[in-house]
């Protein structure tokens, strides 16, 4: 491999992993806060690119707008799967939390199936839904840089930068890291512990759309199951990262996406195993570092 | 003592004569409606619903009988495939099954068939595993080895390609068989070519295509399916490829086009059908059938899905029974069925019909036919 050629495999995984990071928040918050695995955070990023597709294709709105209106929609869809399916649930054993999770992803996929139907669409720039400029390559010698590829690097890190802001910098965030650690006292200092867990929702679900946005510009077509391998990996960059860490899902998310690529790049006939590579990843962390790269040990509540 | 004798002769009476009566014909068919590649399902499905349309009842005994089809969803995925068999014969007691389209699924589907004695006629499954050593499993479809063999010649012959990069979906029987059927022709006829691997389902391609790139392929063969070939097309020409795509029946969706976009421009395969060909003379009248129903033009999986309808119904109509077992010898003596896919003649012993295949281009975000192959 000539190092041009290394170059943009470098630049292909950067691009993948940023993606892979902006979903992994999603998981390391909800994990952060409520010790809950959301499965159903892969399917809410399906229904961020679909609640763009429609935005665009039926309710004619401007690219833009579409995009920003799928973003809040879909926070508020976060929001509502919290109050209807784990809100009730709060006190209940952790399993049951989990299997409502594994349930309510089951739900969101196959009301997606009979709402938008089982073909794939198209979230292609040709049909109208985004500027093509979008699409458009760098070239610095015979490496191309995608445009995208910055774009998603960029809103990776800016809402990492903003992320870590307010869940240091505010009392939201305060409040936050109080019920992380103890719900009942946090409680009794008279935080309204329910809508600051709603609000986690929000920011997950919202950089859940984002995430999906532009996964769809990349591979533009979304069906019912888009969000499943993606937020699986997502999921398994947060483990890596150290769930709970918003740091660790990004570091997570960038390992992940450069060990797939690289997995490619070094051992080509390999390439058809690369799912099976990255649940290697988690199983060896698991055993290894069962925290993560940057997780922390945290005394199990009793 | 005798009240009972009588009331047992009536009911064996009533029985018998109710047995007689055939009021429905119920047909099966397992297609994929759902998942990575819920296009091949629709398709096929909405050929049979204008195949149902058309011909909605079967002659039997001098009576009109009206004709069910169940259809269920095998989300193209094996095990799947299987259970929606079982059900369909077990639950619905189906006297023969339609589909489904992808060889992995047909295989696994026919296992079952085959071992319940239902006859089972897929579209669109073109690898020879899927009616190998299986009197109960019959397709309305040409298979891979002729189909691998067009595309080398074609490669070699027309795109005058010298080394080919073969990207190969590793969890699919259709793809791993036809690019060896491919790699076989070609070898002979003097090409070089390397592999690709990747999974069903993948949506990232960069890793395999910058490696593959680095070897200056002039032709990317893409022997998958039309999600993933929309894909690998978009990622390899943004990646800086200028030769050409060629691919196999796998790229025949409407969708190959809508999420391709320009990405597909000038993609070359091969197939069953093109509303232009003239395959038969029933291709014209199904066609305008076809327009007139759903307004749009007809593709290959529906073509064929409607010609699998009506070589099932021939058959109940020879046989004259509902047994299954007759109904599948009826199916096995077909002769010169005039479908709109091209005529259907199944040699004996085989479910495999010689058909004619076409080879179709994207011209202009349109499938435009090239030409006609006939064996």
């Amino acid at each position: 491999m000539n190092f041009a050629a290394f170059l943009q495999h470098l630049i292909n995984a950067l691009s993948l992993g940023g993606i892979y990071a902006l979903i992994a928040i999603g998981y390391t918050m909800v994990y952060g806060i409520l010790r809950l695995i959301n499965f159903a955070h892969g399917d809410v990023f399906t229904y961020g690119i679909y609640l763009a597709f429609y935005g665009v294709v039926l309710f004619l709105m401007p690219w833009w707008i579409a995009f920003i209106f799928s973003i809040f929609a879909t926070a508020f869809l976060g929001a509502l799967i919290e109050r209807i399916a784990y809100k009730p649930l709060r006190n209940a054993p952790r399993i049951s939390a989990l299997i409502t999770a594994i349930g309510v992803s089951f739900f969101l996929q196959n009301f997606a199936t009979v709402v938008f139907g089982g073909r794939a669409k198209s979230f292609n720039p040709q049909t109208g839904i985004y500027p093509t400029s979008f699409l458009a390559m760098i070239e610095i010698g015979a490496v191309k840089i995608p445009v995208l590829t910055l774009l998603t690097l960029s809103i990776a890190i800016v809402s990492m930068i903003l992320l870590m802001w307010i869940v240091y910098k505010t009392k939201v965030g305060m409040a936050m890291r109080a019920i992380s650690k103890d719900i009942p006292a946090t409680r009794l200092m008279g935080v309204n512990a329910d809508r600051i867990i709603t609000f986690t929702f929000i920011l997950g679900s919202g950089l859940a759309a984002i995430g999906g946005i532009l996964w769809a510009m990349k591979y533009p077509q979304v069906y019912p199951y888009t969000g499943m391998i993606p937020g699986l990996k997502a999921f398994i960059a947060a483990v890596v990262g150290g769930i709970g860490s918003i740091q660790g899902a990004m570091v997570g998310g960038f390992i992940l996406g450069v060990s797939e690529i690289m997995i490619v790049a070094f051992v080509p006939s390999l390439a058809g195993y690369r799912d099976a590579f990255a649940y290697a990843i988690l199983l060896f962390v698991l055993l290894v570092k069962p925290t993560g790269i940057l997780g922390v040990e945290v005394s199990e509540k009793v | 003592m005798k009240k009972v004798y009588v009331v047992i002769a009536l009911v064996i009476a009533f029985t018998y004569v109710f047995a007689a009566e055939i009021t429905e014909v119920k047909i099966g068919a397992g297609w994929e409606m759902t998942g990575p590649i819920a296009g091949f399902g629709q398709m096929s499905w909405d050929g049979v619903k204008l195949a149902m349309k058309l011909r909605p009842t079967v002659r039997i005994g001098g009576k009109d009988v009206p004709v069910k089809v169940v259809l269920l969803d095998n989300k193209g995925d094996k095990a799947e495939a299987a259970n929606v068999v079982k059900r369909l014969i077990d639950v619905e007691k189906v006297v023969a099954i339609l589909g489904p389209c992808t060889s992995s699924c047909a295989l696994a589907a026919g296992a079952i068939a085959e071992q319940k004695q239902v006859a089972m006629v897929v579209n669109t499954a073109t690898n020879p595993l899927v009616t190998q050593n299986r009197r109960f499993i019959f397709r309305a479809c040409f298979i891979d080895p002729m189909q691998g063999e067009l595309l080398a010649k074609f490669a070699w012959e027309n795109l005058k390609s010298k080394n080919v990069a073969i990207m190969v979906d590793v969890a699919q029987d259709y793809v791993v068989g036809l690019a060896n059927y491919f790699k076989k022709k070609f070898a002979q006829l003097g090409g070089k070519f390397f592999e690709e691997y990747y999974n069903t389902g993948d949506q990232d391609f960069t890793a395999q295509l910058t490696d593959a790139l680095s070897r200056n392929p002039d032709t990317i063969f893409l022997p998958g399916y039309y999600s993933e070939i929309a894909l690998i097309c978009k990622q390899a020409r943004e990646l800086g490829f200028k030769g050409n795509f060629l691919a196999g029946d796998g790229a025949d969706a409407p969708e190959l086009i809508q999420i391709g976009g320009k990405f597909v421009e000038g993609l070359f395969y091969t197939t069953y059908f093109h509303q232009d060909a003239d395959l038969s003379p029933a291709t014209k009248p199904f066609v305008e059938a076809y327009v007139k129903e759903y307004n749009r033009r007809p593709d290959a999986f529906g073509a064929l899905a409607f010609d699998a309808y009506n070589l099932v119904l021939d058959a109940i109509e020879r046989a004259q029974s509902l047994d299954p077992v007759a109904i599948r010898d009826a199916i096995a003596a077909t002769k010169d069925f005039q479908g709109v896919g091209g005529a259907i003649t199944f040699p004996e012993g085989s479910g495999d019909p010689i058909k004619p295949a076409v080879i179709n281009t994207v011209k202009n975000g349109q499938f435009t036919l090239m030409t006609v192959v006939r064996p």
